[in-house]
């Protein structure tokens, strides 16, 4: 009879893993997005969840953690269940920069997580004020090499995205300005207003209001193609700057260990909700950039992740120790 | 004149049945989260937000604003009956009004928590429809230095909360400086006195601190002699103040609301300063100062009516600049990007009837909220007869519940816990928690500004007094000081602190 139960224990083990992965889901699924409720990757991830429940057949439920730039709810969620009930909505910084940033980073963002599929990313804007006597991206270079560190140069927190990027922008330009912290892009904005400080790099998102009422001046976008949003922006490789393309890329990631059938089915229904219609308008809305064809999925996220923590952790490492000093 | 034509237009906006419904909504969820310990507008907006998708933005809108200028109305509510500041600005709140409740005027704190509210609510409404945009130049001409000074001032204010010994509430507002410096260091990103403990790295979170040490702390401080409730129980007094209260408070509600409304536009929060200066004002002003703290009538009044102006001014640079001043701002900005408008210097120009249909919603709304809130003063006062060993638990269950929501997170209810503990040896040892709070908010900021204001002058001191705003401001708060120092005047002061 012992035998039995053993033999009827082990067997239900060996079948619970399958059977589950099969009716998944069978409850709400949790997305821990690791920043504040409003930011860009809290809309981003919103706006693809909405969709992603319905062809899940589940609600995604949005929990935010926020904190350490992200950190600390991406290692909530790298600790979860690996069941498929607890995803969360990585990042540029917390699985790319995060690594040179934070040494006592609990998790190790090509190693720890199942890579679901990148969402949308929000492209990088370089920004100066109104102060700043430069009308193009050369302009703006000359200007700022000249000044040497009497420029000033702000960003919205270390750890943050516009940090990070601002950071790559000065080591590519080899320009020596002074950074003024900042804790967002809203107190950071709103000196640039006033011209007390004289450029930064951040997310499309945060700057289109200010570009289009002209209260900043825009020296060139960070991607590929010219934004909708912003048409008449030229973009860094048109402006001469061809090596400077980052975007705040946010990604779908599951703890390691996620069953392979339940990784495919999220990476499924993330793929058909950046199809879905009303979704991509609202993304377009934001200016946010859709992943085409062979960028999306797993494979392309593994890939994307492994190339970003290689690109950022040299840079930051070296921008760190010298303030540091 | 321009502003009666684009008011028309914002009330015609206001007045249809589905704005009215969710700016009556959002008043009624506001009032109820603001009522419920813990649990703040901020997680209440972040948690509707996805709610809002189904409507049109000037909708969700009016509903989300109703939420947060609600939640200031309800805010008081527990803090004059349980001693309990939801948020920073009702710690002042706290001071006299938990003190009247204690006597039995419940009601008349309550009641001119309200009146004063929707006064001020209504001047600042008309306020940000004539002058929002002047205004916001005024407001840039705030840089890290003008707002350092600014924070200097607001510290000096600290010495007149004081209650007991100024040499102990001196004490309190460094250890409230010091706490404030706990977590990531803004420029270098180390981790500073955080234990290792991750939740820290982004500082102590106010709502635990000033849950713990106000409301949990009180609650063990009363479990030792409940004798102390029979004054609560016994009598309840008037539910709504009388002619000569209302009298009393006419003119700190005035200055309340305009010293509130000022502060309210500054970007960068500087609405969390409006109470306490109020309160500052009052006492400074006041015959007998020695009432403060026991009880006095202008020291809810005042408070209350700053509190709510800053909260309805706040909106100035979020809807001119697109900037936003505070969290429940910032999470406006995420509801206007979710819903397709780009927050910055056009909404104004670009969405009309947003921008002047928000602003008329906001009349309605405050009008709603005294409506709402009036009739409820009874029954809340009612909740103070609610035996200890049913309200407690409630309290402490609702806060958990609150705090946890925060962040999602258990640790907060673990540091409630833990600075509940401080809490009550503060009590037991005569320390005040007001000014440690008024320390640890302003801390953040002025460290901030501080050394914003060094890096962009390289390190020279001087930009304090170069700038003219900035040094106005420092040379108000060294009158302030030096008033409080003079011999005759310290000695009157001694009297009235030394009870």
């Amino acid at each position: 009879m012992k035998k039995l139960l053993v033999a009827v224990a082990g067997l239900t083990a060996l079948f619970a893993g399958p059977a589950l992965a099969q009716n998944y889901p069978t409850e709400p699924v949790t997305m821990i997005v690791p920043f504040a409720a409003g930011g860009p990757t809290d809309i981003i991830a919103r706006l693809v969840a909405e969709p992603m429940s319905r062809f899940l057949g589940q609600q995604i439920i949005i929990e935010n953690v926020a904190g350490a730039g992200g950190t600390t709810g991406i290692t909530r969620g790298a600790e979860a269940q690996p069941n498929g009930y607890t995803i969360m909505m990585g990042h540029m910084g917390t699985h790319g920069a995060a690594p040179a940033l934070y040494p006592n980073l609990k998790y190790n963002p090509a190693a720890d997580f199942a890579p679901i599929g990148v969402a949308a990313g929000t492209p990088i804007i370089i920004v100066g004020s109104k102060k700043v006597p430069a009308e193009d991206l050369q302009g703006f270079i000359a200007w700022a090499k000249k000044q040497g560190d009497k420029a000033n140069h702000a960003h919205a927190g270390v750890g943050s995205v516009s940090h990070s990027t601002g950071i790559l922008l000065n080591s590519m330009l080899g320009i020596k300005s002074t950074y003024i912290p900042y804790t967002g892009t809203g107190p950071a904005l709103n000196d640039m207003l006033s011209g007390q400080v004289d450029y930064m790099t951040d997310q499309i998102v945060n700057l289109v209001g200010q570009i289009n009422a002209g209260a900043v001046k825009a020296f060139a976008i960070a991607t590929p193609k010219r934004s909708p949003a912003l048409p008449n922006l030229p973009t860094t490789k048109e402006a001469g700057l061809g090596g400077y393309e980052v975007s705040a890329w946010n990604a779908v990631f599951a703890p390691k260990g996620t069953p392979q059938a339940i990784v495919d089915k999220l990476s499924d229904a993330l793929s058909k909700a950046l199809d879905d219609a009303n979704a991509r308008k609202r993304l377009d809305d934001l200016g946010a950039v859709i992943p085409e064809g062979a960028e999306r999925g797993s494979a392309a996220l593994q890939k994307l992740v492994v190339s970003e923590v290689a690109r950022w952790t040299p840079v930051l490492k070296e921008a760190m120790a010298a303030q540091k000093k | 004149m321009d502003i009666f034509s684009n008011l028309a237009m914002g009330f015609g906006v206001a007045f249809t049945l589905q704005n009215l419904f969710l700016c009556f909504l959002g008043c009624m969820i506001g009032t109820l989260v603001g009522v419920l310990p813990g649990v703040g507008p901020v997680a209440t907006i972040a948690m509707l937000l996805p709610i809002t998708f189904g409507l049109d933005p000037t909708g969700a809108l009016i509903m989300l604003a109703g939420i947060y200028y609600g939640a200031q109305y309800g805010g008081s509510t527990t803090a004059i009956l349980v001693n309990i500041p939801g948020e920073a600005t009702a710690v002042v709140t706290t001071l006299d009004g938990h003190q009247m409740a204690k006597q039995g005027r419940a009601g008349v704190a309550l009641g001119v928590a309200a009146l004063g509210s929707f006064f001020a609510g209504c001047v600042a409404t008309i306020f940000i429809a004539a002058l929002g945009a002047p205004l916001t130049r005024f407001a840039q001409l705030f840089g890290p230095a003008e707002y350092f000074s600014l924070m200097v001032m607001g510290l000096v204010f600290s010495t007149v909360l004081a209650r007991g010994s100024i040499l102990k509430a001196l004490l309190m507002v460094f250890l409230g400086l010091l706490l404030a410096t706990v977590g990531t260091d803004l420029e270098t990103g180390q981790e500073r006195v955080t234990l290792g403990i991750q939740q820290l790295s982004d500082g102590v979170d106010f709502a635990p601190l000033a849950m713990g040490i106000f409301g949990f702390a009180e609650i063990i401080r009363n479990l030792e002699n409940p004798e102390a409730r029979d004054v609560v129980r016994s009598k309840i007094g008037n539910l709504l103040p009388n002619w000569s209260e209302i009298k009393q408070s006419i003119k700190p509600v005035l200055r309340g609301t305009a010293i509130g409304s000022i502060l309210g536009i500054l970007p960068g929060n500087g609405a969390v300063l409006g109470p306490f200066a109020s309160y500052a004002m009052e006492k400074k002003l006041a015959k007998d100062p020695s009432r403060f703290g026991k009880g006095a009538i202008e020291g809810v009044a005042g408070p209350e009516s700053a509190n709510n102006a800053g909260a309805q001014t706040a909106f100035i640079p979020l809807l001119t600049l697109g900037i936003p001043p505070n969290a429940v701002m910032a999470l406006m900005v995420g509801a206007m990007t979710i819903h397709g408008i780009i927050p910055g210097p056009q909404v104004m120009t670009k969405n009309p009837e947003l921008f002047w249909g928000m602003i008329a919603s906001m009349w309605i709304g405050n009008a709603m909220l005294v409506i709402i809130n009036l009739p409820l003063v009874g029954i809340w006062v009612k909740l103070l007869k609610v035996p200890y060993r049913l309200m407690f638990p409630a309290i402490l269950i609702f806060c958990s519940i609150g705090i946890y929501s925060i962040n999602n997170s258990i640790q907060d209810v673990y540091f409630t816990a833990f600075f509940a503990l401080v809490g009550y040896i503060m009590i037991k040892l005569g320390f005040e928690p007001a000014p440690m709070l008024l320390g640890f908010v302003l801390g953040k900021l002025m460290e901030e500004k501080l050394r914003q204001a060094l890096i962009l002058s390289r390190g020279s001191f001087t930009t304090f007094i170069e700038r003219p705003v900035s040094a106005t401001l420092l040379a108000v708060a060294l009158i302030m000081l030096v008033i409080a120092l003079l011999p005759a005047m310290s000695k009157k002061r001694d009297q009235a602190f030394q009870e």
